[in-house]
């Protein structure tokens, strides 16, 4: 049985180093090609005309004058006369023109007659008693539900409560399955009541009561509290802004063959989702991608304006269509965040110990509505009662973004429990500790939050609220602490040991920043007794083996695992081909430092150059493969379920209410880390990203027109590099982590920093700002109600 | 409208000293591209009390000077600098991002000083040094400051990453030895969405260190 497990300690040679990442001598000096970068021959430049409204029907559509033009080649109508529209700027109509220039000109000759009808774009609270109970779930109100990222558990209690509308065949299971819908939701489907009579009535309110969840005896649990606090706490929609926008460039090489270049998260999952409203079979799409600027979530599918690049790539007899979406498309319609807001109610006994919580949440993921975010976060308090409203509206579809719903559920959370702990007049830090049992994971959370108070110098920074004020300035600091799956998908790798010594690899995965091809040239590089240089890789095209999307922090472990699978068995394949030149039995080598040798007599070698060439004419290839279900990776390398704790330090100008950070850090866990400076890269950019969302970052609709006021990047404000403080990053390595295996890493980090920056603020000002971003604004209405409270007291 | 007026919004160059190209300058620069022939009608207009040729809306014969090397090629005058480059020239080291001078994705060297070529003209760069990152590489061995990003991992997605080392070459070339104050003013014109901030400012302080 070859030996797959990770290495030891002593036996990794660049496993848990810092290497330097492998792509960026080609991104430092503009050569590595993006979608955006690509030019084919003959290429046509696509464009998208929009609905300016966010609710309406298409009356008629007139192309005619937009066809007679020069140097307009294909037009495709994406949404026919009778449609209805539901967000401002979906796609109604795509051309495809000589230059970029002439598609321009051409959308404005097309006229468009809509149809206009009421549109809600507000999340503002509900009234009492506005939302409407569920009825009985219909296959679309699933799929909305899937689409939103709402929690597994969620879906499956929803399905429970209010039964479906649906009968379903076995074929219909099985086409849910291939979509991926999770077995656990199709197993709830299978036991739920069918209410027949409910199918068909799609006249829902905007506003849509999820399921009431009690647990517990709440009634009692706040009586015995001896201390409680209310407030009201949320984070509004934002966007995913990637710099490269969605977009991409098809073109028919044949008749039935398609050849597609997407910006994309899942090179692998794009060529079925094409393949299938083009009704070609998915091995006639190939799809390929060198390098990915941004997704965070939102570049999973190809989108309708990426079919309608292959439509008119069609119709202009098979030339390249190129088409981007333009900075304000991206910022409206390619992806934004739900929101969550909520009402909550938290008690506990005199010495900390949290016995009640109760919350009133709502939010928006745009049409779909939206689920509730998993609160209370980390937390499991003992006495529950929770009610959401999901409010469907206008405002275009939500994504994924980066650790879907949690970032949400930890501003609700941890702001609430940050406001208690002041009630209590406990330093928040011992109060966090005192509860650390009521998490999941108390020991990894216990070492992390004595890690970072280290860090942070908490002790001396922490002082009861408002209380550390200089002038007009106010400092304090707040914590948080965030948890994720991260379990790796399935990946399918070929590793090729060749005669000259020359290594590849072959994976159709994508590297979306966050170190994917450092991550598997460490991995062969670590087992080969090579330099990361020595590998050479090959990823981001379906014609190499299927590996999964890049979502959910399930790449490092699917990657890592079916490279180590592949390159275990590919150097076993070398050891049984050298042996006999070095008088030795496989099992007695060893691959280390460019050399193949006797592991009890080092002297004993042949350099890998000599050794690869006793492989004979052809290559030895292996593959790997990592199995979604952890039962079938035999060993499992594998892994799921992290803890991290993120501190952060504030100093707020109490004239302007302008916040800054002033520090910030993160202790975070991810199992066996394979490149530590990768490892440290994400959680920065994460906390940076965090920083953003926390002070600047909101998708502004404007309630009379139904549009985004700020789709720009001006008004679209992201941190800039003087809104970033000093940064410090603690991985948790060694023993009690390494032995878990690979765990990813994009999502946590993501999560806590909006709920630290926004306890940092409370503890600096005396008073919560409860919504993010924390605007300055914000900040002084909150002082100035304070003041007045005060005066009123 | 004033006549000293910033034609070219550029606002790393908004100070005094460095307003980017005055109307008077553009003027200027529209005399000299009158010269080369004109395929469209050859209107005039007065405009500040000159006679100012009207180019285009058709293509007009455009030559830029982009790393060293004269290109020559035909384009409407609505086309912007960072599309001619892109789009014309295959030169994609400089990206689009926002489209209009919000990012600096599109960073590229006018005459050595940093521009957004999102929001120059392709024709307003006519007899200009225009210098792309492409052209920091020399003899493929990587220009000190495009080392100093690989060590500090100064890059993710890396699509702003091109915008950043030539905003880094000018503020540098600019301040050898910058000040805090000095980054954050010359750097605060280009975003990153990754967030590899902690990366850039690391890699700014090994160049300056190492005299790039």
């Amino acid at each position: 049985m070859p030996d797959y497990q990770w290495p030891d300690p002593e036996h990794r040679t660049l496993i848990g180093q810092r290497t330097l990442r492998v792509d960026s001598p080609d991104k430092v000096s503009g050569q590595a090609r993006y979608t955006y970068d690509v030019k084919r021959p003959g290429m046509l430049f696509g464009k998208v005309l929009r609905s300016p409204y966010a609710h309406c029907k298409i009356v008629s559509i007139d192309t005619s004058a937009a066809e007679k033009m020069p140097g307009v080649k294909a037009i495709e109508i994406v949404q026919k006369p009778g449609s209805t529209i539901h967000w401002a700027g979906d796609e109604i109509v795509a051309l495809a023109a000589v230059d970029e220039g002439v598609a321009e000109d051409a959308m404005r000759t097309i006229q468009v007659k809509y149809e206009k009808l009421p549109h809600l774009v507000s999340d503002a609270e509900p009234a009492p008693g506005q939302g409407e109970s569920q009825g009985p779930l219909s296959m679309d109100d699933l799929g909305d539900m899937l689409d939103n990222q709402v929690p597994e558990n969620q879906i499956i209690s929803q399905i429970g409560q209010f039964g479906v509308s649906f009968q379903s065949t076995e074929q219909d299971y099985k086409d849910a399955k291939e979509e991926g819908v999770p077995d656990s939701i199709l197993e709830a489907v299978r036991k739920a009541t069918v209410h027949p009579e409910a199918a068909g009535k799609t006249t829902k309110s905007n506003y849509q009561k999820a399921a009431t969840q009690t647990q517990g005896d709440i009634e009692k649990a706040f009586s015995d509290s001896e201390v409680t606090s209310e407030g009201l706490y949320g984070a509004p929609v934002i966007t995913h802004c990637c710099l490269e926008s969605h977009g991409s460039t098809s073109e028919w090489t044949d008749a039935d063959h398609l050849f597609v270049h997407m910006s994309t998260q899942n090179v692998s999952g794009i060529a079925g989702q094409m393949a299938e409203p083009l009704k070609i079979p998915a091995s006639n799409v190939r799809v390929h991608q060198d390098h990915v600027g941004g997704g965070f979530g939102s570049k999973f599918g190809p989108d309708r304006w990426g079919i309608a690049t292959a439509s008119l790539s069609k119709k202009a007899g098979g030339k390249p269509v190129h088409l981007m979406l333009e900075r304000d498309s991206e910022l409206k319609v390619a992806g934004a965040r739900p929101s969550a807001y909520a009402r909550v109610k938290v008690g506990a006994k005199k010495d900390g110990s949290l016995l009640a919580w109760q919350s009133y949440s709502w939010g928006t993921g745009g049409p779909g509505g939206g689920g509730m975010p998993p609160i209370p976060y980390c937390f499991a308090v003992p006495n529950q009662h929770k009610e959401h409203t999901a409010i469907r509206n206008n405002i275009g579809p939500a994504r994924a973004w980066r650790a879907p719903n949690h970032p949400q559920a930890a501003i609700l959370t941890m702001c609430a429990l940050d406001d208690l702990a002041a009630k209590l007049n406990m330093d928040s830090y011992e109060f966090f500790l005192k509860n650390i049992e009521l998490t999941r994971l108390a020991n990894v959370y216990r070492e992390e939050l004595s890690i970072a108070a280290e860090m942070m110098g908490w002790k001396e920074k922490w002082h009861p609220r408002g209380q550390n004020v200089s002038g007009n300035i106010a400092r304090g600091v707040g914590l948080s602490m965030h948890t994720w799956g991260g379990r790796g998908h399935a990946s399918d790798c070929d590793l090729s040991i060749h005669p000259d010594g020359s290594v590849d690899i072959k994976m159709g995965t994508q590297d979306i920043g966050t170190g994917t091809r450092t991550c598997i040239a460490v991995v062969a590089a670590d087992a080969l007794g090579l330099k990361v240089d020595g590998i050479k890789l090959y990823i981001g095209d379906t014609q190499y083996p299927p590996s999964g999307g890049s979502g959910g922090s399930t790449t490092p472990g699917g990657v890592s695992s079916s490279t180590r699978r592949a390159v275990v068995d590919a150097r076993d394949a070398l050891f049984a081909k050298v042996a006999p030149a070095l008088n030795a039995q496989p099992d007695d080598l060893e691959a280390r430092d460019g050399s193949i040798r006797v592991k009890s007599q080092p002297n004993r070698s042949l350099s890998w150059k000599e050794a690869c060439s006793k492989i004979g004419a052809t290559p030895i290839t292996c593959h790997g493969h990592n199995d979604q279900a952890a039962a079938k990776n035999k060993p499992d390398l594998t892994n799921s379920g992290v803890g991290g704790v993120q501190m952060a330090e504030v100093a707020i100008d109490m004239e302007t209410g302008v916040v800054k950070v002033t520090k910030m850090v993160a202790v975070q866990d991810c199992g066996l880390i394979i490149d530590v400076r990768m490892a440290e890269s994400s959680v920065m950019g994460a906390m940076i990203m965090g920083i953003s969302y926390s002070l600047f970052e909101e998708k502004v609709m404007d309630p009379t027109t139904g549009r985004m006021l700020n789709a720009d990047m001006e008004f679209y404000r992201l941190a800039g590099l003087n809104d970033i403080p000093e940064l410090k990053v603690h991985m948790m390595t060694g023993k009690g982590y390494d032995e878990r295996g690979v765990i990813g890493l994009g999502e946590p980090p993501a999560v806590s920093p909006g709920a630290a920056i926004s306890n940092a603020v409370a503890n600096a000002l005396g008073v919560r700002v409860g919504v993010i971003p924390i605007t300055p604004d914000k900040v002084l209405a909150a002082l100035s109600q304070n003041s007045s409270q005060k005066a009123g007291a | 409208m004033h006549d000293d007026e910033s034609i070219v919004k550029d606002p790393k160059n908004s100070n005094e000293e460095n307003s980017g190209v005055s109307r008077r300058e553009f003027l200027k620069i529209s005399t000299i591209a009158a010269a080369v022939p004109v395929v469209s009608t050859p209107d005039f207009v007065m405009a500040a009390g000159e006679q100012v040729p009207v180019r285009g809306p058709g293509k007009v014969p455009i030559e830029l000077t982009v790393n060293g090397k004269v290109h020559k090629v035909s384009l409407e005058p609505r086309v912007t600098l960072l599309d001619a480059l892109r789009d014309s020239l295959d030169i994609t080291g400089a990206k689009r991002v926002c489209d209009r001078a919000e990012c600096g994705s599109c960073t590229v060297l006018l005459d050595d000083k940093p521009v957004y070529a999102c929001s120059v003209l392709a024709i307003e760069a006519q007899g200009r040094k225009i210098t792309t990152v492409e052209a920091l590489m020399e003899g493929g061995k990587l220009h000190p400051i495009q080392q100093a990003f690989v060590d500090n991992d100064a890059s993710q997605c890396g699509f702003c990453t091109p915008g950043f080392v030539v905003a880094c070459k000018a503020l540098l070339d600019k301040h050898p030895d910058p000040s805090s104050d000095d980054i954050l003013h010359e750097l605060s014109g280009n975003l990153c969405r990754c967030g590899t901030y902690a990366g850039i400012r690391g890699a700014v302080a090994q160049a300056a260190r190492k005299g790039a």
